[in-house]
């Protein structure tokens, strides 16, 4: 394995200013420092009862909170809920032009629907308070009641005219396929404000986490957020969701690139023989995704052979235009600015566009 | 598109080896034979039709090929002289592989699961592998129940007639856990492959995220689950505890494994101290233990660039294997894709790499 070999070709290349990074988290400092920003009723809930998770369903982290040992303030909080640290170790350092921030606090995982709306509204109005307000690099996701979709679409509604939140943000373990019409109501408010509807690694959907049942280690689970992505753009394509919201715009965050080529292939084929099922699908689906889905780019795939990556792109070419540049800030497997990109070798001009132009024109920033 | 036939540029002097075939048991009838009376009296008494769940819904394009159903009511891929005529006669086919695919793993009821399944083998020794010497036999397990999947590999599993244990892609718990690790001993000590294939009916979704709607969401997403599992038999050890191991994916796709295996290296490289006795980066355990075979192609063949990368980056020359997959039929160009091979790849992936995965020189 000779990954990590320099290329000379493309080491010199590197542009230092403009960059987006599109995955970054934001934490809470403590658990109770979401109280200032929950409704009274909920404060002895928060600390009793809680969200009622799907209890059951989580593989520990190989180290805690999953973040860089380095990434926890001196002040005592959880990694990623210092500004003043984030600027020093990711905005200031690399010079990052804009940066998507994504709570890691989130509210899919929880039974108790009231309490998850709740939760829901005070993250995001922490991110505005004090994130958004205190750095003007800085871009929030919207987080939502995504099992809850009607409460989703009121919150949606609540902040849509923040033009500082540019896209609402769901987690990829959902109980349901995404493609489900339970979910069309979000949809249908991301497309009516402009939001691209962007989903991240992780969350709880209560049933095992493979299609083959549980297995028994971190690895499989993190390895195996690129399944569960696969499944949910499977879903997403084959119920027609792009064919019903043309204005939709998907995000595929942290759930890998380089499966995207062959699943795309794979349901095109499947859609030829199979299409009669769908007749809401009215185009193949390899065209809808190169058209309607973005990608970041952390944990970027990194082949044996650099090549290999570039020789996948030239096959779908399009995909040039829908990779963004991240770094998944403070967790332990951050994308180094500096070195990620240099396990894969990428076509002329595509550097630019990944680390930048590609999300400036998604997220219109 | 009826013929199988790998056409005109099949390599000279080297016989086809086709590692995906299917047989259908008929009926629950078809099986009294084979079943203890007490077996044939509950299935009549409660009108059981058998394990009748289809990974395949019979009627669907993909299901049966033109001419493949007998024509007299029986279902397709159940008639040996019509797989004879459209696989096994074909100029250069030498063997093939024999998969049923009956849903044993629907039986809840272990006694009639074990018993089930002892009848499709024994079925399956008497009417395909005992009359038709070209076709080399599967297993049927009641992979649910991992003592019975051993007891059913300790009653033929010596036969030499089988050659490999099928374990459906799809089940409750994945297959490298260590409580289904007596099951892969008993293939191991056997010399017997292990098979996983398209299908499965565990109850629990074909989707980390729930139920899809549609068949062919679950169809294309069996590609994943292959994944899923691939990556718990890594994750687990199991290459290394059974060193003689041999698992084949069938009916799975092939183009995903690259990008898969490129991610998985990376996170051993971040993640192995979890897992410290997986020794080597997955991608070597693919390629000495793992072997795939090539329908569905997932593919259309007017993408001879994309083939050609994706085949590369597999290590295709090494690692799969020619199926026709009858009587299933994934694309309307058929085999058609075959001449898109590289001419130093024909003779592995036609033949040579079933022949030494599958031991069928011996």
């Amino acid at each position: 394995m000779s990954v990590t070999e320099r290329l000379p070709d493309t080491a010199d290349t590197r542009a230092t200013g403009g960059m987006v990074d599109c995955d970054v988290h934001t934490a809470l400092r403590s658990p109770d420092a979401i109280l200032d920003y929950l409704p009274t009723r909920w404060h002895t809930h928060h600390r009793t009862f809680g969200g009622n998770g799907y209890y059951g369903s989580k593989y520990p982290k190989s180290v805690p909170n999953a973040a860089r040992v380095d990434a926890w303030p001196g002040s005592g909080g959880a990694p990623g809920s210092d500004l003043q640290m984030m600027r020093e170790q990711l905005l200031d350092r690399w010079d990052i032009d804009v940066a998507i921030l994504n709570p890691g606090v989130h509210s899919g995982g929880s039974r108790n629907l009231d309490y998850a709306a709740a939760v829901a509204s005070a993250i995001n109005d922490i991110t505005a308070a004090e994130w958004l307000d205190h750095d003007e690099r800085l871009r929030g996701s919207l987080v939502v009641s995504f099992e809850d979709p009607p409460a989703a679409v009121a919150e949606i509604e609540r902040l849509a005219d923040d033009d500082r939140f540019v896209q609402v943000y769901l987690q990829v373990r959902t109980t349901q396929p995404l493609g489900h019409r339970k979910y069309w109501p979000i949809y249908a408010a991301a497309e009516a404000h402009g939001l691209p509807v962007g989903v991240h690694f992780g969350g709880n959907s209560g049933t095992p986490i493979t299609g083959a049942g549980w297995p028994s280690y971190y690895l499989e689970d993190h390895v195996g957020n690129a399944q569960s992505f696969q499944a949910q753009l499977t879903s997403l394509v084959l119920e027609g969701v792009f064919e019903r919201f043309p204005g939709l715009r998907y995000v595929s965050i942290e759930g890998g690139t380089a499966w995207v080529p062959p699943l795309a292939w794979r349901m095109d084929a499947a859609w030829q023989r199979l299409g009669d099922e769908v007749p809401h699908v009215t185009r193949p689906p390899s065209e809808t995704i190169a058209e309607r889905v973005w990608f970041t780019t952390q944990p970027i795939e990194e082949p044996p052979t650099p090549g290999d990556f570039l020789d996948l792109l030239d096959t779908f070419p399009s995909l040039v235009d829908r990779l963004m540049f991240s770094t998944d800030y403070p967790h332990w497997d951050f994308d180094d600015p500096d070195h990620a990109m240099k396990h894969v070798r990428l076509p002329d001009g595509a550097e630019e566009k990944i680390r930048s132009v590609n999300a400036r024109a998604l997220y219109g920033l | 598109m009826g013929e199988v036939g790998i056409g005109m540029a099949r390599p000279a002097g080297a016989g086809i080896v086709d590692a995906d075939v299917h047989c259908t048991v008929p009926s629950a009838a078809a099986l009294f034979p084979y079943l203890a009376d007490h077996w044939v009296e509950q299935i009549r008494q409660s009108g059981f039709s058998g394990a009748s769940e289809n990974a395949y819904p019979p009627g669907i394009p993909t299901s049966a090929r033109p001419g493949s159903a007998p024509g007299d009511g029986r279902p397709a891929g159940s008639d040996l002289d019509v797989l004879r005529t459209q696989v096994l006669d074909v100029d250069g086919v030498e063997a093939a592989i024999l998969n049923c695919a009956y849903a044993v793993d629907t039986i809840r009821n272990p006694d009639a699961a074990s018993a089930i399944a002892s009848a499709v083998n024994d079925w399956q020794l008497a009417e395909w592998l005992e009359v038709e010497p070209r076709l080399h036999g599967s297993l049927v397990v009641p992979s649910q129940i991992p003592e019975l999947a051993v007891a059913e590999i300790e009653r033929l599993g010596d036969d030499p007639r089988f050659v490999q244990v099928f374990l459906p892609a799809r089940s409750a718990v994945p297959y490298g856990r260590r409580d289904f690790h007596k099951v892969l001993a008993a293939a191991v000590e056997r010399d017997l492959v292990v098979s996983l294939q398209y299908g499965g009916f565990p109850g629990n979704p074909p989707t980390a995220v729930g139920w899809p709607s549609y068949h062919i969401e679950e169809y294309v997403g069996m590609a994943s689950v292959m994944q899923s599992q691939l990556m718990n038999l890594i994750a687990e050890g199991v290459f290394d505890a059974f060193g003689d191991l041999r698992v084949s994916l069938v009916e799975g796709g092939f183009t995903w494994l690259p990008s898969f295996l490129w991610r998985f290296d990376k996170d051993w490289k971040g993640l192995r101290r979890e897992v410290p006795w997986v020794r080597r980066p997955p991608s070597e355990y693919v390629h000495d233990h793992v072997r795939l075979t090539t329908a569905p192609l997932d593919l259309d063949t007017h993408r001879p660039e994309a083939f050609a990368t994706l085949f590369a980056q597999v290590g295709g020359a090494d690692v799969l294997m020619y199926a026709s997959d009858h009587p299933h039929l994934h694309a309307d160009t058929g085999d058609d894709w075959t001449s898109m091979l590289p001419e130093d790849a024909r003779a592995p992936v036609l033949g040579d790499n079933a022949r030494a995965f599958y031991r069928l020189n011996r």
